[in-house]
C-alpha cells in the first residue's frame, strides 16, 4: 500500500491524484501487486543457492536452520526455488494479463466507436473463443505449437481476451451515452479525442478491477497448466510446477508441498479480497 | 388539547466511510395537534426527509437516531423495538413518497398494493377494505374508481399514481401521514388536482399530516404549521401565514423573496439601426420531429415536434414552455443538432442550419452554444473545471498555456466564482457552482445564442435565483440572445422577453412575457398561468371553485390533427376542435394564438 504510494507519488502531482482518486479497492489490489513485483525481481538476487543446485542428501526434509522451507524431492533448497517460481509465475501471468486486457480494451472500445458491423463481427468472434473451455484451448495450443514461454504468454492473452473486451465495451457503450460526450461532440470535437479524453479517463477505475481479477485467472490457469506439465518447464520453475514435482512429499507431509500451495493461495486470494474492498 | 406529535431534541447522525459522525440532523423540537398540517421546509440537505423518517422511527442506511424524544400518538418511538415498530408503520403513521412511479411495485396490480397495508395489519378483511379503498379512490376524484384498482402502475399518470399512494396510505385509517415532497415531480395543472384531494381527505377524515416541501407556496395551500430547516436545526417554527408573511430570520425571508422572482420589465424590440439589425438570429420554421414508421413524404408517424415556428430576435431572451412530455427539450436537441428534424428548416442568421451537428460549420457550433439541465451530467468527472474551460478556448480560439488559464479565470469571474475552484473536480462542487461552471463553458465559445434547458430545474429555489439573475445580468452586458426553456412560469418572468407555449408538439400561442399574465390567452396558456400556485392561504380554494364551473363534459377520444387541448379544453367546439388543425390569429402587439376561438372570446385572465 505505501510501496504503491511511493512508486506513484513519484509521478509528481498528477500520479498522486490518479492514486487518491481511485477505488480502495483496486488501489489496495495495486498495493499488494507492487509487492509480489519487488519479490518477483528481487526474490532471485536474494535466493542463498542456485535453483538447480543439489544441497542435501535429504530429500522432503522439513524447516531447519539451513533450509528454511526444507528441501524438495531431489534434496534442492526449496525457499531458493520458490523465489525463481515466483518470479516466472508473476511475470508470465502480467504479460499475457497486459495482453489480453491491452487486445480486449482496445477492440472493446473500437467496437463502440466504429460502425454497427465492427461490432457484429467483434461480437460473434468474441462469443466464440469464450465458448470453448479455456483449460481445453490452452492444452490443444500447446500441444500443437510445443512448449515455449512466449507460447504460453500468447495462449492465455488469447484466452482471457474476450472477458476484457466484453467489459470494456460495456463500459464505454454506458459512458458514450452520457451527457458530457454529448456536449464534447455538440461542440465538433474529433472520434479520437472523444474516446482518448472524454471516455477513457472514467473507465480506468472498474478496467483496474478488471484487470486485477484477469490476473488472479491467469495465475490460476498458469498453476493448472503446469501441474499438468505443459506450463513452464525444467530446469525452469513456477509455482505450479513446484507443486506437481513434489506432490510425493504430501504422504509426508513436507514443506515442499505444502509451501507453494500457500503461496499460490496467498497470491490469488489476496489479490481477489483487496479487489472486493477487505482488508487482505 | 394535546400534541399528536411531539419532538424534543431530536439528534440524527450519520457515519462517514473513515468512522467519524456527521450530523445530520441537531437538537430539534416540534410538535403538532390532533388534525393539524405541519410543514416541513428546507433546501435539499436541511434535512427534512430525515426528520420526516424518524417520526417514524427510521434512519437511512448509514444513519443513526442518536438522541431525543420522539412522541407519536402515545407512542415513543425512540423506545420502540423492531416488532413494536413494524405494528406502529402503516398502522398508525403512514408515508407518501415523492416519487409514485417508483414506490409501486410494476408486476402487481394496484389493488393489491393499495390494501396491502389493511391486511399485514389485520384492519380489515379483504372484501372490506377493498370497498374502503374504492371509497378513497373516489375521494381522492380518481377516474373510474370501481376498475382503476385492477390496472398496473405503468397504466396511469404520474398525479394518478400519487393519489393511489395517499389511498394506500390511508387505508388503515392512520393517525399521522407523512408526506415527503408527493407534488415535486409533478407539473403544475396536476399538482393543483393532487393538492386538493390530499388536503379533502385530511380535513375530512381529522387526519394529523406531516408535509415535507421547498415550495413555499405550497405550504401557504395546505399547512397549518411551517418548520424552516437549516442546516438540520430549526430555523424558524410558528402559524404558516406568520412564516409567509412576515418571517423573523434572514434565512426565511430569504426563502420568501426567491419565491418572489423580481418580473423582467417589458423592452421594446430592439430598434432597427439599419435592415440588418432586424434579421433574428434564429428561426425555426415548420420543423417536424418525430419516431417511428416514416411515410411517403418521410414524415414520421409518432410526432414529437409538429410544425413548430420560432424565432429569437437578437439580444432577446425567447422563453419555452410546457408541461413534461410536451417536446421542450426535443426542441433544444434539434436546436443544438443532436437530433436532426424530419422536415422544416433551421436559419442561423440567416443561413441554413443543418439538421446534425456533424454537418455544420465550425463557426456555427461555436455560435450556437447549449447550457443543459443537468449540470452533473454534463461536466466530465475526470476534468478539472480549469481543463473543461480551457479546451473550449483551445478548440475554437486556439488560446492555450497562460492566455488560456487568464481566459479561464476571467470566464469563472464572469459567473461569479471563485478562482480556486480552477483546480477542482465537478464531484466537489455544489449544484450552483456546477451549473455556472456549466454556463461559463458555454461563454467560452463565445456564442451569439445560447440554449438553456432547464438550467433551474435541479436546484433549490434560492440557487436558482441567483443562476436566474447571473443569466439576466450576462445577457445584458454580452448583449447574448438566449432560448430559455422551462417549466416553471416564475423563472420564465423573471428572465424573458418572449414565451411560446408547447403543448404536445406545437406552440399554441407565442406572446410578450409581460402580457402572460394579464389580457386574452389561449385557454391552454390561462389554465398553465392560473395553475402556478401564489403565496397565500385560499389560493387553492379559488382555483377549484373556478375550476368546477367550468370542468369539461365527457372527455373525447384523443385529438387527431386537430387542437392538442381539445380533450382538457373547457371552450372545445365538439366536431370543430377534435378534427381541424386551429388557424393562428395575429394581434397588432405580437401575440399568436392557435385557436378556433373568435378573439373576443378567448378567455381573459385578470390582471394582477
Amino acid at each position: 500500500m505505501s510501496a504503491v504510494g511511493a512508486f506513484l507519488s513519484r509521478g509528481g502531482r498528477h500520479g498522486a491524484m490518479f492514486a487518491a482518486r481511485l477505488a480502495p479497492g483496486p488501489r489496495r489490489a495495486l498495493g499488494l501487486l507492487a509487492v509480489w513485483f519487488v519479490i518477483a525481481f528481487a526474490g532471485p538476487l536474494l535466493a542463498p543457492h542456485a535453483p538447480g543446485e543439489i544441497v542435501d542428501r535429504d530429500v522432503f526434509a522439513g524447516v531447519s536452520l539451513h533450509h528454511w522451507l526444507g528441501t524438495d524431492y531431489l534434496g534442492r533448497d526449496l525457499g531458493s526455488r520458490l523465489l525463481w517460481g515466483v518470479r516466472y509465475t508473476v511475470l508470465i501471468c502480467t504479460l499475457s494479463t497486459l495482453l489480453s486486457c491491452c487486445c480486449g480494451i482496445v477492440l472493446g472500445i473500437a467496437a463502440t466507436a466504429t460502425s454497427v458491423w465492427v461490432e457484429r463481427v467483434l461480437g460473434r468472434l468474441m462469443d466464440g473463443l469464450l465458448s470453448i473451455p479455456s483449460l481445453l484451448f490452452a492444452l490443444l495450443v500447446i500441444a500443437a505449437a510445443g512448449e515455449s514461454i512466449p507460447a504460453l504468454i500468447l495462449t492465455m492473452g488469447v484466452i482471457y481476451m474476450p472477458g476484457s473486451y466484453r467489459t470494456s465495451r460495456a463500459l464505454a457503450l454506458r459512458i458514450a451515452r452520457a451527457d458530457y460526450v454529448t456536449a464534447a461532440l455538440a461542440r465538433g470535437e474529433g472520434r479520437a479525442f472523444v474516446i482518448l479524453r472524454e471516455i477513457l479517463p472514467n473507465m480506468t477505475g472498474p478496467l483496474l478491477s478488471d484487470i486485477g481479477l484477469r490476473f488472479v485467472y491467469a495465475v490460476l490457469l498458469l498453476s493448472n497448466l503446469s501441474f499438468l506439465g505443459l506450463g513452464v518447464q525444467p530446469p525452469l520453475v513456477d509455482l505450479g510446477s513446484l507443486v506437481r514435482e513434489n506432490v510425493l512429499g504430501l504422504a509426508y507431509g513436507a514443506p515442499a508441498v505444502v509451501v507453494p500451495t500457500l503461496v499460490l493461495a496467498l497470491l490469488t486470494v489476496g489479490i481477489n479480497l483487496a479487489l472486493d474492498g477487505r482488508r487482505p | 388539547m394535546t400534541n399528536l406529535i411531539s419532538v424534543r431534541g431530536l439528534r440524527v447522525t450519520g457515519r462517514r466511510a473513515d468512522g467519524g459522525d456527521v450530523p445530520i440532523v441537531r437538537d430539534v423540537s416540534l410538535e403538532a395537534r390532533q388534525g393539524e398540517v405541519l410543514a416541513l421546509v428546507g433546501e435539499s440537505g436541511s434535512g427534512k426527509t430525515t426528520i420526516a423518517l424518524a417520526l417514524m422511527g427510521h434512519a437511512r442506511a448509514g444513519c443513526g437516531i442518536s438522541g431525543g424524544e420522539i412522541e407519536v400518538a402515545g407512542h415513543r418511538v425512540d423506545r420502540l423495538d423492531a416488532a413494536g415498530l413494524r405494528a406502529f408503520r402503516g398502522r398508525t403513521i403512514s408515508y407518501v413518497a415523492q416519487n409514485a412511479g417508483s414506490a409501486f411495485n410494476p408486476a402487481l396490480t394496484l389493488h393489491r398494493q393499495v390494501i396491502e397495508p389493511a391486511l399485514t395489519h389485520w384492519v380489515l378483511p379483504r372484501r372490506e377494505a377493498e370497498r374502503r379503498a374504492v371509497e378513497l379512490f373516489r375521494a381522492m376524484a380518481l377516474p373510474h374508481p370501481e376498475t382503476i384498482g385492477a390496472r398496473y402502475p405503468h397504466q396511469l399518470s404520474g398525479g394518478q399514481l400519487q393519489r393511489l399512494m395517499a389511498a394506500m396510505a390511508l387505508i388503515t385509517e392512520p393517525e399521522v401521514v407523512v408526506f415527503d415532497e408527493p407534488t415535486t415531480a409533478l407539473d403544475v395543472t396536476t399538482q393543483i388536482e393532487v393538492l386538493e384531494a390530499f388536503r379533502a381527505v385530511l380535513a375530512h377524515r381529522g387526519i394529523t399530516g406531516v408535509y415535507v416541501t421547498h415550495d413555499l407556496a405550497v405550504v401557504a395551500q395546505v399547512a397549518d404549521r411551517a418548520v424552516v430547516l437549516r442546516h438540520g436545526a430549526v430555523c424558524e417554527s410558528d402559524a404558516t401565514a406568520m412564516v409567509l408573511e412576515r418571517p423573523r430570520t434572514a434565512y426565511a425571508r430569504q426563502l420568501v423573496e426567491a419565491c418572489h422572482l423580481p418580473v423582467r420589465p417589458a423592452r421594446p424590440a430592439a430598434a432597427p439601426a439599419d435592415g440588418a439589425a432586424a434579421e433574428p438570429v434564429l428561426t425555426v420554421s415548420d420543423v417536424i420531429v418525430g419516431y417511428g414508421r416514416v411515410d411517403a413524404r418521410g414524415l414520421p408517424a409518432r410526432r414529437i415536434l409538429d410544425g413548430i415556428d420560432l424565432s429569437v430576435p437578437q439580444g432577446r431572451i425567447l422563453g419555452i414552455i410546457g408541461e413534461s412530455g410536451c417536446g421542450k427539450s426535443t426542441l433544444a436537441r434539434t436546436i443544438a443538432g443532436l437530433q436532426p428534424p424530419a422536415a422544416g428548416t433551421l436559419r442561423f442568421r440567416g443561413d441554413i442550419l443543418a439538421g446534425g451537428v456533424g454537418h455544420r460549420t465550425p463557426e456555427q457550433r461555436r455560435r450556437l452554444q447549449i447550457v443543459a439541465q443537468n449540470a452533473d451530467l454534463v461536466l466530465n468527472p475526470a476534468w478539472t473545471v480549469g481543463a473543461i474551460l480551457e479546451r473550449v478556448l483551445e478548440f475554437f480560439h486556439g488560446l492555450r498555456g497562460v492566455a488560456a488559464r487568464a481566459e479561464a479565470l476571467r470566464l469563472l469571474d464572469l459567473v461569479h466564482l471563485p478562482h480556486a475552484l480552477f483546480d477542482r473536480r465537478p464531484m466537489e462542487l455544489s449544484g450552483g457552482q456546477k451549473q455556472r461552471v456549466n454556463f461559463a463553458r458555454a461563454l467560452a465559445a463565445r456564442p451569439d445564442l445560447v440554449l438553456c434547458d432547464e438550467i433551474t430545474a435541479a436546484l433549490d429555489p434560492v440557487v436558482a435565483a441567483a443562476i436566474l439573475e447571473l443569466m439576466s445580468e450576462l445577457q445584458a452586458t454580452l448583449g447574448l440572445s438566449c432560448v430559455f426553456i422551462t417549466h416553471d412560469l416564475h423563472a420564465l418572468r423573471a428572465v424573458c422577453d418572449r414565451v411560446a407555449v408547447l403543448l404536445g408538439g406545437h406552440v399554441v400561442e407565442q406572446c410578450e412575457a409581460a402580457s402572460l399574465m394579464d389580457g386574452a390567452h389561449h385557454p391552454y396558456t390561462q389554465l398553465l398561468v392560473s395553475s402556478v400556485p401564489e403565496m397565500r392561504a385560499g389560493w387553492l380554494d379559488e382555483v377549484a371553485a373556478r375550476r368546477r364551473a367550468t370542468t369539461p363534459g365527457p372527455v373525447p377520444p384523443a385529438a387527431d390533427g386537430g387542437c392538442p387541448f381539445t380533450p382538457r379544453c373547457g371552450l372545445r367546439v365538439e366536431g370543430v376542435c377534435d378534427r381541424v388543425p386551429p388557424p393562428i390569429i395575429n394581434s397588432p402587439d405580437g401575440q399568436r394564438i392557435a385557436c378556433h376561438l373568435p378573439p373576443d372570446e378567448l378567455p381573459v385572465l385578470p390582471r394582477t
